[in-house]
């Protein structure tokens, strides 16, 4: 699972080597690990609702890995971002605090980075299941961020941003319609 | 999933696990399979989803096939190395051929630069339309090297060849009334795909204040790099006005009219909060979305401080005194 998640990370290495990202390659590395981070964050986010409408488990044994290359594609992203303008917090704060599209792409990284620390069984003790799980509803916020920050990135063909959001939509239509019902369920089997 | 090994296993084995038990070689199997069809799916699908490798590929970092040989440097030339011309070809905006920077290239077949007229009319005394091997015989063809920045944060170096817009504009004649130059572009969806999806206002139109087309570095291009222009850089005639943003050079000219009125532009049209009419380039005043004060001059990894009006800010300032270039960007 997490091998092939990184599989995209090593191509993206080769690609730079071999100078298959095409004449303008940072431009071209940034979009293809925000795609990636986006993409995965979809994914883990398709766990719950594919276990619970199919029944089988091992959805649920994925999310998290899905959800942490998630994080560390978004942290790629960031990370070209920095580089691609020579890694000036001057800059960077003009960005994020002038440009909603730099606000909103940042916050939902910031966002992710709660959830990628307590992504451990300790943690899940520590902090209760119940407040585990509420903290980790984050994830909706930052997924809404991202797929906003991708639509205001483009800039004129919307079609890719608006599949990313038609699909975002769907999984909350999933999540609500295989929603557990009744007393109890709730608090035993809800979680993001 | 079956063991194709099976057979091969002593009949014993199977007896020294309790009945119903699972089988761990059979487990360790089983999970080796699906560890390699999950990890495989995964990998690979996210690869197909993300990955447009750029046409330019290994070759775009190899030696320049087509530089142009050297020759002295014109009063408009800069001397700076210029964009190989793989580069050039392969990296573009020309959205009736698709969105993303490789499609050009790809798609460039299908637009034929042969025949091709290009209709002049509006406040002119000579109203025509003129075959291009015809317009293009009209003018003694010469060499720019010019700069040319895109108001996404990326510049090339281009060797246009071609013949400066003054001189088309002076030959037609224009009327008193003439104040504006508007440029439209190919409609044809046959010959130009991406106008089948409604991206923006199909026909692509361009426009200038009448003496910035007159002014001497507005210029008319039907080649590239010593070459007939490609498709995908706008053949068989465009624009180049390297002191404003890439978008005011339309590519793929049909006709060029000469108005009282200022032009309703394309991107002024799709996104007037963005892209204004003068397109002036501007380090001072940011795009909405990110600044406007670096750019990546293609070919380098590091970014540069972008010059007022592109650097020709000696040439082109005066066209602007009194202006309130930020108002009217």
């Amino acid at each position: 699972m997490v091998t092939g998640g990184l599989l995209p990370a090593a191509m993206l290495v080769l690609d730079a080597f071999t100078g298959a990202l095409g004449a303008n390659p940072i431009q071209r590395a940034t979009q293809q690990s925000g795609l990636l981070a986006l993409a995965l964050l979809l994914l883990s986010l398709a766990c719950t609702p594919l276990r619970r409408l199919s029944g089988w488990t091992w959805p649920a044994r994925v999310r998290k890995s899905l959800g942490l290359l998630a994080f560390g594609y978004a942290a790629l992203h960031l990370l070209i971002y920095l580089l691609d303008h020579g890694f000036s917090p001057a800059q960077m704060a003009e960005d994020v605090l002038e440009r909603p599209f730099i606000t909103a792409g940042f916050t939902a990284l910031l966002l992710l980075v709660p959830l990628a620390l307590t992504s451990t069984p300790r943690a899940v003790r520590r902090l209760g299941f119940a407040r585990w799980t509420r903290l980790h509803q984050l994830v909706y916020v930052s997924v809404g961020l991202a797929t906003l920050h991708y639509y205001w990135g483009v800039k004129r063909d919307h079609t890719p941003p608006l599949v990313a959001a038609a699909i975002l939509a769907g999984l909350f239509l999933a999540r609500w319609w295989g929603r557990p019902r009744g007393r109890g369920a709730r608090s035993s089997r809800a979680g993001p | 999933m079956t063991d194709p090994h099976e057979p091969e296993t002593p009949p014993t084995e199977p007896r020294l696990l309790p009945e119903g038990a699972p089988n761990p070689r059979r487990e360790f199997l089983r999970s080796a399979a699906l560890f390699t069809v999950t990890a495989g799916a995964l990998g690979g699908g996210l690869e197909l989803l993300t990955r447009r490798p750029g046409a330019g590929s290994a070759e775009a970092q190899g030696a320049d096939p087509f530089a142009r040989p050297a020759r002295p440097l014109g009063p408009y030339d800069t001397a700076e190395p210029v964009t190989p011309y793989r580069q050039a070809t392969t990296y573009n905006n020309f959205y009736e051929l698709g969105t993303d920077k490789a499609d050009p290239a790809r798609l460039a077949g299908s637009l034929k630069p042969r025949p091709w007229t290009v209709r002049i009319d509006g406040e002119v005394r000579k109203p025509q339309t003129v075959d291009i091997d015809t317009l293009q015989s009209w003018f003694p063809l010469e060499d720019r090297i010019y700069r040319m920045r895109c108001v996404e944060g990326w510049s090339m170096v281009m060797p246009w060849l071609g013949f400066p817009l003054a001189a088309l504009i002076r030959r037609m004649e224009p009327t008193g009334k003439a104040k504006y130059v508007q440029f439209t572009a190919l409609l044809d969806p046959k010959q130009l795909p991406g106008q089948r999806q409604p991206i923006l206002k199909w026909p692509y139109v361009e426009g200038l204040r009448l003496d910035e087309a007159l002014h001497p570095l507005a210029f008319m291009a039907v080649g590239l790099h010593g070459r007939v222009l490609p498709g995908q850089n706008g053949a068989p005639l465009r624009l180049a006005v390297p002191w404003k943003y890439g978008f005011k050079s339309i590519k793929s000219i049909v006709r060029i009219t000469l108005t009282e009125k200022q032009p309703q532009t394309t991107w002024a049209l799709a996104a007037p909060q963005e892209y204004g009419f003068y397109a002036n380039v501007n380090p001072a005043v940011p795009h909405p979305r990110w600044s406007q004060a670096t750019e990546r001059r293609i070919g380098e990894l590091g970014r540069r401080k972008t010059l007022p009006f592109n650097g020709y800010a000696e040439q082109v300032a005066g066209l602007y005194r009194g202006m309130d270039l930020r108002r009217l960007f």
